[in-house]
């Protein structure tokens, strides 16, 4: 009996150990909060705007903090691909917009109808009048739909349309559309806009799946796949572009750049395309890929918060490229899409930029200049079939940046690259929405 | 990514599995490590006899856990594509055979205490 004691004890003792351990390793250091009472407007609760008040929250001490976004969705952007490739359900995709904020924060669930930012103010279109100290745009963008002559919306799943940008539903109809092109073949054709657009490397992923399902099904035979694109490379940075290449040369897709979609006549199934001298080129299809071009919202284009110079059809948000704060009005900052930087319309991309916004403001609260910038981080993690990508990261210089240099190479086909886009990337991206990644 | 925290970690690992899932195998585990560590203790020795049977086991362990992970991630061992892929696999059937010897070899412990008189 005594010695069955002393071997609970022993035990318990052992097991008491561990739970210690296991705490003090859990224990965090508490951040110093910065006591203000500004008022902090935030125009867009999704992957910026959330992401930024759950940090404000943690940083600031009786900091006013309003969101405004009429939207109820959030979307989990990322996972697009996947359900347009029969991987996911569309819900996969879908949550509550009030599921991620914090509390203290006051959302708005209306749209912002117009930005004063010489009186600091922000106008809904429910007729509230918000003033603020300091304001965050990050509404996100416009998908314009109807720039596509011949093209709307309703059309996605039928007759060979897929539009896997338009959200959830219409991803899941454009799996339909390429699900039935991948059993009958014929001719598949992949687009993407001429405009500055979310995660460049989506079309080139939709198109790598779609040829993939395809050849898994046995009906490698039957397709022939094309790849239209108004740019004259594949992709933004070179070396990945020229990566790209010999992808699509090992995978018989034919590229053909300088292609710019404007219309299509769905009943003969035939898209019309503008070539770089504005000659119209006809190409028929099976199934066909549609990306509308991307515009910032019009409330920013008419407060006058767009460049002038740059992207004139477009509208992004004329801000410093490193510490997207707004060039004319130092109270603004951009965040996400809607930002007139040079690359960054990811979700990554907001991971990093979110850290240099919220020290931005902070610090302009405090008195102090920021140190921290935003070098033009994008990660794209490139899937090329079912089971691998290329785990491709990137600056404003081009360069590629891996996480993990000499372990998973940016350029090769790999499974772990794979996992962190099948498994991983949604569970870092939800830490990032609650501010703790 | 900027920084992995345990936080993080098991938000991954909820999202690869499912939250049910994931914590029903986080308890599994927890409890065949505590069954284990109670009869080390309580043994004070390691059984040889046990661990041969539980040696055995192992190569049951590795090919369930990498069955287990292909079918979860919709990949299948073509996939495989470099270095690090091999790597991650290797680990991937070391945990299934060690956690499948420990495994076996509880059991053995807790429940075949009657074969061990005649020892």
């Amino acid at each position: 009996m005594t010695k069955l004691n002393a071997t609970r004890r022993q035990f318990f003792g052992l097991a008491a150990a561990g739970a210690a351990a296991a705490t003090l390793s859990a224990t965090k250091e508490a951040e110093a909060q910065v006591a203000t009472s500004a008022k902090i407007v935030i125009i867009g609760a999704g992957a910026g705007g959330t992401a930024l008040a759950n940090r404000l929250v943690r940083r600031l001490d009786g900091a006013k903090i309003t969101l405004i976004d009429p939207r109820v969705q959030h979307l989990y952007q990322p996972g697009l691909s996947l359900v347009a490739a029969g991987l996911k359900p569309a819900d996969y995709v879908v949550s509550k917009t009030t599921d991620w904020l914090p509390d203290g924060v006051t959302l708005i669930a209306e749209k912002a109808a117009a930005i004063d930012p010489e009186a600091k103010t922000v106008a809904t279109d429910g007729g509230e009048t918000v003033p603020y100290d300091f304001l965050v745009v990050a509404p996100g963008l416009i998908l314009d739909h109807d720039a596509i002559e011949g093209f709307s919306l309703d059309m996605v799943g039928k007759n060979g349309i897929g539009a896997l940008y338009a959200g959830p539903e219409y991803a899941a109809r454009t799996w339909q559309a390429a699900g039935e092109f991948i059993e009958t073949g014929g001719m598949g054709l992949f687009t993407r806009p001429a405009t500055e657009m979310k995660c460049a490397g989506a079309p080139l992923k939709h198109t790598f799946l779609i040829d993939d399902l395809a050849k898994r099904a046995g009906n490698g035979s039957k397709i022939d796949m094309h790849y239209a694109a108004p740019q004259g490379s594949l992709f933004g940075v070179p070396i990945v572009a020229e990566k790209v290449r010999m992808l699509f040369g090992d995978r018989g897709v034919t590229p053909h750049m300088k292609h710019t979609l404007k219309s299509i006549d769905a009943e003969k199934r035939r898209a019309t395309f503008a070539d770089a001298d504005g000659i119209d080129l006809e190409m028929d299809y099976d199934y066909i890929h549609i990306i509308p071009p991307q515009r910032a919202p019009e409330v920013i284009r008419q407060s006058g918060l767009s460049w002038a110079n740059k992207w004139e059809d477009q509208g992004w948000v004329e801000c410093d490229k490193f510490t997207l704060r707004h060039l004319r009005y130092d109270t603004i900052w951009a965040l996400g899409d809607v930002a007139g930087v040079p690359k960054g319309k990811t979700a990554a991309s907001v991971k990093w930029q979110v850290p240099v916004v919220e020290d931005g403001l902070v610090a302009a609260i405090e008195g102090r200049e920021s140190t921290d910038f935003y070098d033009g981080y994008t990660s794209c993690p490139m899937i090329t079939r079912v089971g691998r990508a290329m785990l491709v990261e990137f600056d404003y210089n081009n360069n590629l940046v891996p996480s993990f240099p000499g372990i998973i190479a940016p350029l090769e086909e790999l499974w772990i690259s794979w996992l962190m886009k099948e498994v991983a990337l949604k569970a870092t991206y939800n830490a990032m929405l609650r501010g703790k990644a | 990514m900027k920084k992995l925290t345990l936080e993080t970690l098991i938000a991954v690992f909820e999202e690869i599995f499912g939250r049910g899932l994931f914590w029903a195998m986080a308890a599994a585990a927890a409890l065949v490590t505590v069954g284990y560590l109670f009869v080390l203790v309580r043994d004070r020795n390691i059984s040889w006899r046990k661990f041969l049977l539980a040696q055995l086991s192992m190569p049951f362990g590795a090919v369930a856990a990498v069955w287990f992970v292909m079918v979860m991630t919709n990949s299948k061992l073509a996939n495989i594509g470099g270095p690090i892929d091999v790597i991650v696999l290797m680990m991937v059937a070391v945990g299934g055979a060690v956690g499948g010897a420990i495994l076996v070899y509880t059991l053995e412990s807790l429940f075949a205490r009657s074969a061990r008189g005649s020892e």
